[in-house]
């Protein structure tokens, strides 16, 4: 149970970085292979408020989800979007482009070493029940995972921008002439998407790590949620998140020596068996 | 005569959309075949049926006799079955001699060979070179095919198709989009296939299609409405119905 | 219409050897005496350039984008590896052996890739390449893992010619199988064959429908290019007498592409000087410094995307050379 237990939370976390790479990719139809440098960032972002500036845990979230959506409308305004209309192969070398950057920069700044987080005594410790040992960082975990993914849904099926955002997805040209302001769409789409990598980011620097090879470690992870899900499919990315997240945990709990080996496994017979279904549709429809 | 290309009882389903609903058809050795019909009656879908890109929810294709159903398409361009595209597909980057010579090469059953460089092929060359000169193409041979006209573009459209030596060729609104000066010489063009070349012909220019076509075949929502000569459908209340209808309705 | 008055000498001779690739392939030779010092440097130029060759010809040629194809380039090295570790030191056999090995392996997984949009290639390769890392890494009898795999002997090229400390023998070894594979390459892409696959690049959609079996054609050409890469990762290892886990690493996959849009797609000279540009450029940056090094690898992946999306070869092309031909 507890195998399940911390699955689920790890699967939450991986929800949480994830769907933004799945919004992009699923609405704007961007292959953004630096969605985890996003996350890296907001993991450092954490680490820097915390250890240099003495901020408190929960209060530091907020501010690197800001950061990082600001250093998503700029990259966004600047370089992303001259890719919009080119080729998967193209956006993939640009943004792999980005996570070396973003790999030597951090380097550069924080050393290879792993990046010490202390979490607040309230979010650490444990509690346990019959043949369950609760993490009460993961219960936090779980509890704030969930409510952001139903927060994303009613935003995306119930909101006003929403509808926008969906409309300027199947037909830009359209949308425009509806009077949408598809390119302020785009950027607020994709500051929220690097708003939730960098929050993952930092929720994970306990249970993830943190290191300047970040972004390679993980993109498969991130990449894996997308393919399983469906691409702009928040609910399909949660579901696909919490198998990942257990079948992860589970894999490295009970077979140590196949390790991420399943991961992978799964990631190919997904898109081998589910082509079409996970991306021969936007999430439109 | 005898039926070159048939289908029985041939239907296509999209989810709950009906696109093709028990065509029976039967075009004959030599014929000049249109298919005609308003918007979204499934001439493409039925085209994309016979030509094996799509496959069909129920019902067989038969050409010369054989059941290719089941057949891919590739398979079905070596039995004779060719087509065009509505929408243009072709080798952007690649010069007009060249396209010309790949589609030559394959039917020529030389796509394999890796060893000999394609100029050294001089059979296949020469017969690429000889079609465009019957398309008035030779000008523009090593011209890099995005670089033309439409018109020409829609030229090389059938020039691929004849290279493969057809002898059912499926013409999916050859004219599209062609203005009509470079339309009726493409019409021309088309009409000095040899007799042994089989034609379906889609095209939405009921002039075009009168004076070109020996039977017509009128598709409505996905199934066959009538066929028969074009004296007898000019004449065809429903017929004209259903293009009155659209033209009052558009 | 017996005579038909077109010129059809471009096409024809599209497949001549043109004096600039003589040229090419003189300097070469000419390294190894200005370069001495750095033989082990050249080899690895000629031996990313081959690596390289190999993703041009599924990718630039016939249009399939990976993001893993240091799979085959690491099963032909610890092919190699294996075989010279346990006894079969002969270079030509091993390499024959990398090359068989990745040559199976890229036929198997080629039917992966033949349906999918790029990205689920993309990912796809991406995924396989990580299987094969793991299990790499985790079969540490096979490969001794992150450790490496040690006591590659390999025995003198033809049985005459040993390996040297100075590296003569691997960089003409190199040298040669370079050539060779690059003369096949070339055969290929200006045969009929060839052709069909840019076909099947530039419409994939139109290929069948001038009745050419799309599928088989990309099975043959994936597992030509596995073998070539098979290749490549055996003359690695049979050059360095060592296998490291890295040969299979995203980063040797990642960099690769970045090597072949460097030196620009869908021309073999490309991926040449692609890789002759690249990996000067990492020998004499990374001395400075390894950090920058990356960063600036990145910042030109950018650039290139950006803005050079043809690569030198592109930036050649547009020179007024008399005579260029681009092969």
């Amino acid at each position: 149970m507890t195998v399940v237990f911390d699955g689920i939370a790890s699967g939450l976390l991986l929800f949480l970085i994830s769907v933004g790479l799945s919004v992009t990719l699923g609405l704007m139809n961007f292959v953004n292979l630096a969605h985890g440098a996003f996350a890296m960032l907001g993991g450092y972002i954490c680490v820097v408020l915390l250890n240099r500036f003495g901020v408190p845990f929960l209060a530091a979230l907020p501010v690197v989800a800001l950061v990082s959506a600001l250093v998503g409308v700029v990259l966004e305004r600047t370089l992303y979007r001259r890719l919009y209309g080119a080729s998967h192969l193209d956006q993939v070398l640009f943004s792999i482009g980005l996570v070396f950057m973003s790999i030597s920069t951090a380097n550069y700044f924080f050393g290879a070493q792993q990046q010490p987080l202390q979490l607040p005594p309230m979010l650490s410790g444990q509690f346990n029940l019959p043949g369950l040992d609760i993490g009460v960082y993961r219960l936090f975990l779980i509890v704030l995972g969930l409510a952001i993914a139903f927060a994303l849904q009613w935003m995306i099926a119930g909101t006003r921008f929403g509808a926008q955002l969906r409309a300027s997805v199947d037909n830009p040209r359209a949308a425009r002439g509806l009077g949408i302001d598809v390119d302020r769409v785009f950027v607020l789409t994709f500051a929220l998407g690097s708003a939730l990598a960098g929050l993952g980011g930092a929720l994970g620097v306990e249970m993830l790590g943190l290191d300047p090879e970040f972004p390679v470690k993980y993109i498969v992870y991130f990449l894996i949620v997308v393919a399983v899900g469906g691409s702009g499919n928040i609910k399909g990315s949660l579901i696909a998140s919490l198998i990942i997240g257990i079948c992860d945990v589970a894999g490295k709990y009970y077979v140590p020596q196949i390790g991420a080996f399943v991961i992978y496994a799964v990631m190919v017979a997904m898109l081998i068996f589910r082509p079409q279904g996970l991306f021969g549709r936007t999430a439109a429809k | 005569m005898s039926a070159v290309l048939e289908t029985r009882d041939l239907s296509k389903q999209f989810g709950g959309f009906i696109a093709c609903n028990n065509v029976s058809l039967s075009i004959e050795a030599g014929a000049r075949h249109a298919l005609i019909g308003p918007n979204g009656a499934g001439k493409t879908t039925l085209i994309n049926l016979l030509t094996g890109f799509l496959e069909p929810s129920a019902g067989d294709v038969f050409l010369k006799g054989d059941n290719v159903t089941h057949l891919a398409q590739h398979q079905r361009v070596k039995r004779g079955l060719v087509r065009t595209f509505q929408i243009n597909q072709l080798f952007a980057e690649m010069t007009v001699l060249e396209s010309v010579t790949l589609s030559v090469c394959e039917r020529l059953g030389l796509g394999w060979s890796w060893w000999k460089p394609v100029g050294a092929h001089t059979a296949a060359i020469d017969e690429a070179a000889e079609l465009l000169a019957t398309l008035h193409l030779l000008d523009v041979a090593h011209t890099q095919t995005r670089s033309l006209a439409y018109g020409r573009q829609r030229m090389i459209e059938i020039a691929l198709a004849l290279a493969a030596k057809p002898q059912v060729l499926l013409l999916d609104e050859p004219a599209a989009g062609v203005p009509t000066d470079e339309s009726r010489e493409l019409f021309a063009t088309i009409a000095r296939l040899p007799r042994e070349v089989t034609i379906v012909l889609i095209e939405h220019d009921m002039d075009l299609v009168f004076r070109f076509a020996d039977k017509i075949s009128v598709l409505v929502g996905g199934a066959l409405l009538t066929e028969d000569v074009p004296e007898v459908i000019a004449k065809d209340r429903r017929v004209r119905e259903v293009y009155l209808g659209e033209a009052l309705d558009g | 219409m017996a005579s038909v008055k077109l010129d059809l000498a471009p096409l024809r001779q599209a497949a001549a050897w043109h004096w600039a690739e003589y040229a090419f392939w003189l300097m070469p030779v000419l390294a190894y005496f200005a370069f001495g010092e750095n033989l082990s440097l050249l080899s690895q130029i000629a031996i990313a350039a081959l690596f390289c060759l190999s993703l041009d010809l599924i990718l630039g040629y016939a249009g399939i984008v990976s993001l893993g194809h240091a799979a085959f380039f690491g099963l032909g090295a610890y092919a190699a590896g294996l075989l010279a570790k346990y006894g079969w030191g002969d270079p030509l056999l091993g390499l024959a052996g990398a090359a068989a090995f990745a040559a199976a392996a890229g036929f198997v997984t080629s039917f992966l890739v033949l349906r999918g949009s790029d990205l689920t290639r993309l990912m796809v390769t991406l995924g396989v390449a990580m299987m094969l890392f793991e299990a790499a890494n985790k079969l540490t009898d096979f490969t001794g893992g992150v450790d490496g795999l040690q006591g590659v002997e390999v025995k003198p090229v033809l049985g005459m010619f040993g390996f040297d400390l100075y590296g003569k023998t691997a960089y003409w070894y190199s040298l040669a199988v370079l050539f060779v594979m690059f003369w096949l390459a070339r055969r290929l892409v200006h045969s009929p064959f060839g052709l069909s696959l840019r076909g099947i690049r530039q419409n994939v959609g139109r290929m069948p429908a001038i009745g050419a079996p799309v599928n088989g054609r990309l099975v043959v050409i994936y597992t030509i290019g596995a073998a070539y890469a098979g290749v490549a990762g055996g003359l690695l290892t049979q050059t360095t007498q060592f296998v490291s886990l890295d040969v299979l690493s995203f980063s040797r996959s990642a960099e690769l592409l970045l090597i072949l849009v460097l030196g620009g797609t869908g021309r073999l000279y490309g991926a040449l000087i692609g890789s002759m540009v690249f990996m000067a450029a990492h020998h004499f940056l990374s001395d400075i410094n390894p950090q920058y090094w990356q960063f600036w690898l990145g910042a030109a992946l950018v650039v290139i995307v950006l803005f050079a999306r043809d690569g030198i070869m592109g930036l050649l092309g547009k020179l007024p050379v008399p005579g260029r031909k681009p092969s």
